[in-house]
């Protein structure tokens, strides 16, 4: 089965089925599977191979939704890159990937016309809106998307495809500080979505709301797998106005509410949250980080009707594991059991599977463990290692967990210094990278310090040249200017010095 | 300089957008503010303008765009407004 089998096989038996809602717009499968036939036909026609990169960087919108379905039709691999990232990381990432087509908002003018001639691979942009001045590369065809959905052919495109063939790039933190596309293939995507729907025993009467970007495999998959059920999914540009977000899930009859910490936080500081009653809310969803015992006590006083489901994952794999509800009460802190189709086992520092009640190191075994990192064979083989089986790889997580006598799971650490802010990782070494760039900073260390809200803050140290004067919002300002939202630092603290190992490194154990 | 102006102004300082923003874009779609965001310009509403927003007031009609900004601090202070001169009224009366 391929990815867009799911938009094909709904389109084909529900074809007038409310498949997508977004804002005014609301979209029937049969709507969406010709909007994505019409722009995989513009792909094709520009060039686009099998196996080519298309980059999406668009925020949650149903152009985003068109294109990665119109991507997968025309036998090319997407990868969404947020609409917060600033031109220095988008021409890292069009180039580390190789795009040959980009989709992205005419808004978005003065970054285009500064990357796109600097990505030498790029033949083909789709803007969303009409650029105001043409970019000044000869090499590079431009269209419109409603050029594109006036003009274009609405037949389906041969699939020439096949499951072992890559269909996404996914880019996720590193801790060296450049982001690693995780590529991930048919197989393994329709494979944890397969997984995912059956625990959440997901239906097509279901409706589910997406305020995650789509960027982030979490909010991802929820198009992903809504379409493969046919369920209909309410999408939203984001989780900026929690109110807004409580109406929307009232008056849509909402069923699936999949969410991050830091959200549920928010919902849960409005002083009459548990006036929405929401009946029709049959669950919740947890990922990204762990939800505070507390919290998961007073959504479930506020959503009585929803089941809620405590989930761990990261891109690598997608998905690892999840808490039926009905444990919820036994073990309010554990993430649960691996889910349907694959299995864990944790391992020691010598590599040997360990007994219940061990902290190590959490390993996994399934279809859905992807492919490793793009063109980057270096991290690939810290984190994918051989299996059980002759060329099978297993995906080492690099969290330490611990698993009880029957068999469930718990979290307990990071093995790096990765930063869950909001429930997305920030690589602290991307973030000391940019305040590096200031000339005005001789030392910085960015940490994640404990947050009732956000998880974890990102805070920067950092040690002034001497006499140089900047302060705290000279620094978040810039910061702002160079790195996407979720990556800047609210707190940062002046010192004199910073507390240095026998090596010379900065010792962050005692900064936090 | 006019509410519009401060609101604009504020917005080039913090959240980096092009001189060219139009007044009635999404500030949501546009990708210029997210969940953080609206928290920050709530709080710069507060303390720029001298109004309280109430919980229920950050919904996109009255935050998403500059112009739905401007109209709902104007509504806010003139509220304000019409309350002190009530209570003054009612001081006098009294």
């Amino acid at each position: 089965m391929l990815v867009q089998d799911f938009l094909e096989n709904s389109a084909r038996l529900s074809p007038n089925k409310e498949a997508l809602i977004f804002g005014q717009q609301r979209l029937a499968y049969q709507q969406i599977d010709a909007m994505a036939n019409r722009l995989a036909n513009a792909f094709l026609a520009a060039g686009v191979q099998r196996g080519d990169r298309i980059a999406i960087y668009l925020g949650n919108s149903v152009e985003t939704v068109v294109a990665l379905f119109a991507a997968l039709k025309a036998d090319a691999i997407f990868t969404i890159i947020n609409p917060s990232t600033k031109a220095e990381k988008l021409r890292f990432l069009l180039n580390n990937c190789r795009a040959s087509a980009l989709v992205a908002h005419a808004r978005t003018h003065s970054i285009l016309h500064s990357v796109c001639p600097q990505v030498p691979s790029l033949r083909y942009l789709v803007t969303v809106g009409s650029l105001p001045r043409p970019i000044g590369d000869s090499s590079l065809s431009i269209d419109t998307f409603r050029a594109i959905q006036n003009h274009s052919p609405a037949h389906q495109p041969p699939a020439r495809a096949i499951d072992a063939d890559l269909a996404a790039l996914i880019y996720t933190s590193g801790s060296t500080g450049l982001p690693k596309g995780v590529m991930c293939t048919h197989l393994n995507m329709t494979s944890v979505a397969t997984s995912v729907i059956t625990y959440l025993e997901n239906v097509a009467q279901d409706i589910i709301i997406n305020v995650l970007p789509l960027s982030f495999s979490y909010g991802l998959y929820q198009v992903l797998m809504a379409f493969q059920i046919g369920a209909t999914l309410v999408l939203e540009p984001g989780f900026a106005y929690p109110y807004a977000i409580l109406n929307r899930m009232a008056e849509e009859k909402v069923t699936g509410f999949p969410g991050v910490p830091t959200m549920f936080a928010t919902l849960l500081e409005l002083n009459d949250v548990e006036k929405f009653k929401l009946p029709h809310l049959r669950y919740i969803t947890n990922a990204g980080a762990a939800l505070p015992v507390e919290h998961i006590r007073r959504l479930r006083e506020a959503f009585p009707a929803a089941a809620l489901y405590s989930m761990y994952g990261l891109t690598e794999c997608k998905r690892v594991s999840y808490l039926p509800p009905s444990e919820l009460d036994r073990r309010p802190s554990s993430v649960g059991i691996p889910i349907p189709n694959s299995e864990v086992w944790i391992v020691d520092e010598n590599d040997q599977r360990v007994g219940p009640g061990v902290v190590g190191e959490l390993v996994v075994r399934g279809s859905h463990v992807m492919q490793g990192y793009w063109d980057n064979p270096i991290e690939t083989a810290k984190s994918y290692r051989p299996g059980p089986l002759p060329g099978e790889r297993v995906l080492y997580t690099g969290d330490l967990f611990t698993m009880d006598e029957e068999g469930f799971l718990y979290f307990v650490a990071r093995k790096d210094d990765i930063i869950k802010c909001r429930g997305e990782k920030v690589s602290p070494k991307e973030v000391e990278n940019v305040l590096y760039s200031l000339p005005e900073v001789a030392e910085t260390a960015v940490i994640g310090v404990p947050d009732p809200v956000l998880g974890q803050a990102i805070k920067a140290f950092i040690i002034l040249r001497n006499g140089k004067p900047l302060d705290s919002e000279d620094i978040i300002h810039y910061c702002r200017r160079h790195l996407e939202d979720f990556m800047v630092p609210s707190q940062v603290e002046f010192r004199t010095e910073l507390p240095k190992t026998d090596s010379g490194k900065i010792r962050k154990a005692s900064l936090r | 300089m006019d509410i519009q102006e401060k609101i604009r102004k504020f917005l080039c300082e913090y959240f980096i957008v092009e001189q060219n923003l139009d007044n009635d874009a999404s500030f949501l779609e546009s990708g210029i503010v997210d969940s953080t965001g609206v928290l920050e310009l709530v709080l710069f509403a507060e303390e720029t303008f001298g109004i309280q927003v109430d919980d229920h007031d950050v919904i996109p009609d009255n935050f998403d765009s500059v112009n739905q900004l401007a109209a709902y601090i104007a509504r806010k202070q003139r509220e304000a407004t019409s309350e002190s001169v009530s209570i003054q009224e009612h001081a006098i009366s009294c």
